[in-house]
C-alpha cells in the first residue's frame, strides 16, 4: 500500500476507534472530524427512522445509533438512503428487547426512505389491461412499481409506527394482532395505507414473476371468499404497478 | 435568455415556494446533487427550480482527493442530474470522504504530497471525461497541521488546473477558518491562490470550539456570514474581481428572507466591484 492510501486507512480508522500510531488523531482538532462524520451519520439516521426516534426518544436512539454506525457506516454517499441494516441492528440490540416492535417499526420507517427516493417510472393504469382479452390478461405479468413496498408485521406495528410519525402515543385500545401495510408514491410523497395479507401476497407473487393467472390463482386457493377483482384494481388505483 | 450570474443562496426544500417567486436580478441557486440522485419530490422541485433560475452543483462526496478512483455508480448519476438540469457550474472538494467501501460524510485533509497529485489528477480528470465538462474544486477547511507536504495549497490547486484544465470554488470562509487555525495569513494566502481559475465564491457562516486553546473555528454552516469573512471577501473580490457568489447555510436554516438579505449583500459588493473595473 502507498503513503497516500495508508494515510487515508489510518485516517477512516482513527475516526472510529483509538489509533495512538496515527499521528494526526492525537492532535485535539481531530475530534471535529470525528464529531463531524458521527453526527452527520446520526442525523441522516435520525431523519430516516422518525418513528423510532419518536418511540424511544432522541438520546437513547443517537447513543443506540451511534453503536450501529460505528459497525456499520454509511456505504453510500446518499445519507437520505443510510440505515439500510439499522432494523436489523434493532432486532438484535439487546436493550432494545422490550420493545418487540421497535424493528418491525425501523422497517416501515426503511421502506418510507426506500418509497420516497426509488427511480420514477410511468404507474400501470387498469385501462392498459381492461384492453387486453381474458386470455391474455392471464398470461401478463404485473410489475411492482420500483417505489411499492409491502409490510407484513406479527404486531400492530403499522398502527404504532402511524403514531410515532405523527410524534403521538398509541392509543390505549390498541388492539394486538397482525398488521400490513402498502407502501405506495403519490405525486406529493409517500402514502402507507393499510392493507391485508391478500394484497400482499398477490404483491410477492407478482414481484416473483408469476403471470396474472398464477398469482389469482394462488390467491384464489389461500383466500376461497376473497374478492380478488376488488383487490387487483384496488392496488391498480393505487399505482402499485409499474407499466411494462 | 439569462443575465450573468451575480449572488446566489444555497438551495433548501423548505424555501422551494420563495425561490420560485424571487426575482433579485442574477439570483442563482446551489444544490448538494447527492440529495437528488433518486426520483420522487425532490428532483422534482429541483427541475421546477431549474425553469425559474440557474442551477449549480455542488459535490460533497465524490472524494476526488484520494488514492481510489471516484464511485463509477456516484459519477453516473450526477452525469444523469447534470443532464437533468444543465446546471451553471459543477463543483466538489478538494478533499476525500470514501475509504474501504465506507462514506465517511466530512472533507477530509491528507498530505498534499507528489504522489497525491497525481492521484487527485486522475480522479478529477476521470470524472470530468464522464460528466462532460470541467468541474471546480473547492479548497477545504483545515483543523489540524498534517506532516509531509510536499505542496503548498496553492500551489497544488494551481498544478491541478494547469494539468486538468479544471476551475478553483475559492471558499472565503475556509480561507479565514484554515488561516485561524493553522496559525497563517489568510491575505498571504488570497495573494498565491490562482484567481483566475475561481468561477465560484463561496461565503458561510462558522462556529467557535472553545474547547481547544486559542478557540478552533469550524466550518459550520449554521451561523450567518461573519464580518471578518465579509472583510476578507471584499479583499478578494479586489484581487480577483467579481466572480458568481454564494450564500452557503446548512444548520439553523432561516427563512429565506434572511438568507436573501445576505444574498444581496453579496450582490451590491459584487456590483460595486464591476462598476470599479
Amino acid at each position: 500500500m502507498n503513503g497516500f492510501a495508508a494515510f487515508q486507512r489510518d485516517f477512516a480508522a482513527a475516526l472510529f476507534a483509538d489509533m495512538p500510531s496515527f499521528a494526526p488523531a492525537s492532535h485535539p482538532a481531530f475530534a471535529v472530524y470525528r464529531n463531524t462524520v458521527m453526527r452527520a451519520c446520526l442525523d441522516a439516521l435520525e431523519a430516516n427512522f422518525p418513528a423510532v426516534a419518536c418511540l424511544v426518544g432522541r438520546d437513547w436512539f443517537r447513543s443506540a445509533a451511534a453503536i450501529h454506525v460505528a459497525s456499520s457506516p454509511p456505504r453510500d454517499a446518499r445519507l437520505a438512503m443510510y440505515g439500510e441494516s439499522f432494523a436489523d441492528f434493532l432486532a438484535g440490540f439487546e436493550p432494545a428487547g422490550s420493545l418487540p416492535y421497535l424493528a418491525d417499526v425501523a422497517r416501515l420507517d426503511r421502506l418510507y426512505v426506500e418509497c420516497l427516493h426509488a427511480e420514477d417510472v410511468p404507474t400501470l393504469g387498469a385501462d392498459r389491461l381492461a384492453a387486453l382479452g381474458p386470455g391474455a390478461l392471464a398470461r401478463t405479468c404485473l410489475r411492482p412499481h420500483p417505489a411499492t413496498r409491502w409490510f407484513s408485521s406479527a404486531m400492530p406495528s403499522r398502527t404504532i409506527w402511524e403514531a410515532s410519525r405523527r410524534g403521538e402515543a398509541v392509543h390505549a385500545d390498541l388492539s394486538w394482532q397482525p398488521e400490513q401495510a402498502l407502501v405506495l408514491r403519490t405525486p406529493h410523497g409517500v402514502h402507507v395505507q393499510p392493507a391485508g395479507p391478500l394484497e400482499i401476497d398477490l404483491l410477492e407473487a407478482c414481484a416473483a414473476g408469476a403471470t396474472l393467472g398464477e398469482a389469482t390463482l394462488a390467491a384464489a386457493t389461500t383466500y376461497p371468499d376473497a374478492r380478488i377483482d376488488l383487490t387487483l384494481s384496488g392496488l391498480l388505483r393505487s399505482g402499485a404497478f409499474a407499466t411494462p | 435568455m439569462r443575465g450573468p450570474l451575480a449572488a446566489g443562496i444555497g438551495f433548501k426544500p423548505q424555501h422551494i415556494d420563495d425561490a420560485l417567486r424571487c426575482t433579485s436580478p442574477g439570483l442563482w441557486f446551489e444544490v448538494h446533487p447527492e440529495n437528488y440522485f433518486g426520483g420522487g419530490p425532490l428532483p422534482a422541485m429541483l427541475d421546477a427550480l431549474a425553469e425559474r433560475h440557474p442551477v449549480s452543483l455542488h459535490g460533497v462526496s465524490l472524494s476526488l482527493a484520494s488514492a481510489a478512483p471516484p464511485d463509477a455508480n456516484h459519477l453516473r448519476r450526477l452525469r444523469r442530474l447534470v443532464d437533468r438540469v444543465n446546471p451553471v457550474l459543477v463543483s466538489e472538494h478538494l478533499a476525500w470522504s470514501s475509504w474501504g467501501g465506507a462514506y465517511l460524510p466530512d472533507l477530509l485533509p491528507f498530505p498534499r504530497t507528489h504522489e497525491a497529485l497525481a492521484h487527485v489528477v486522475e480522479n478529477v480528470q476521470r470524472s470530468q471525461d464522464v460528466l462532460g465538462r470541467a468541474l471546480s474544486l473547492e479548497n477545504p477547511s483545515h483543523y489540524l497541521p498534517v506532516d509531509g507536504h510536499d505542496w503548498s495549497e496553492t500551489d497544488f490547486l494551481a498544478e491541478l488546473v494547469r494539468r486538468t484544465g479544471c476551475g478553483l470554488l475559492l471558499d472565503i470562509n475556509n480561507v479565514y477558518v484554515s488561516a485561524h487555525n493553522l496559525a497563517v495569513d489568510a491575505r498571504a494566502y488570497l495573494a498565491a491562490f490562482p484567481l483566475r481559475a475561481v468561477t465560484e465564491i463561496h461565503l458561510a457562516g462558522h462556529a467557535v470550539d472553545d474547547g481547544l486553546e486559542g478557540g478552533l473555528l469550524v466550518d459550520s454552516h449554521d451561523s450567518p456570514v461573519a464580518e471578518p469573512v465579509w472583510e476578507l471577501y471584499r479583499h478578494a473580490l479586489a484581487l480577483a474581481g467579481a466572480c458568481p457568489t454564494l450564500i452557503e447555510r446548512d444548520g439553523h436554516v432561516p427563512a429565506f428572507d434572511e438568507l436573501h438579505a445576505e444574498c444581496r449583500r453579496a450582490a451590491t459588493l459584487l456590483g460595486e466591484r464591476r462598476m470599479a473595473a
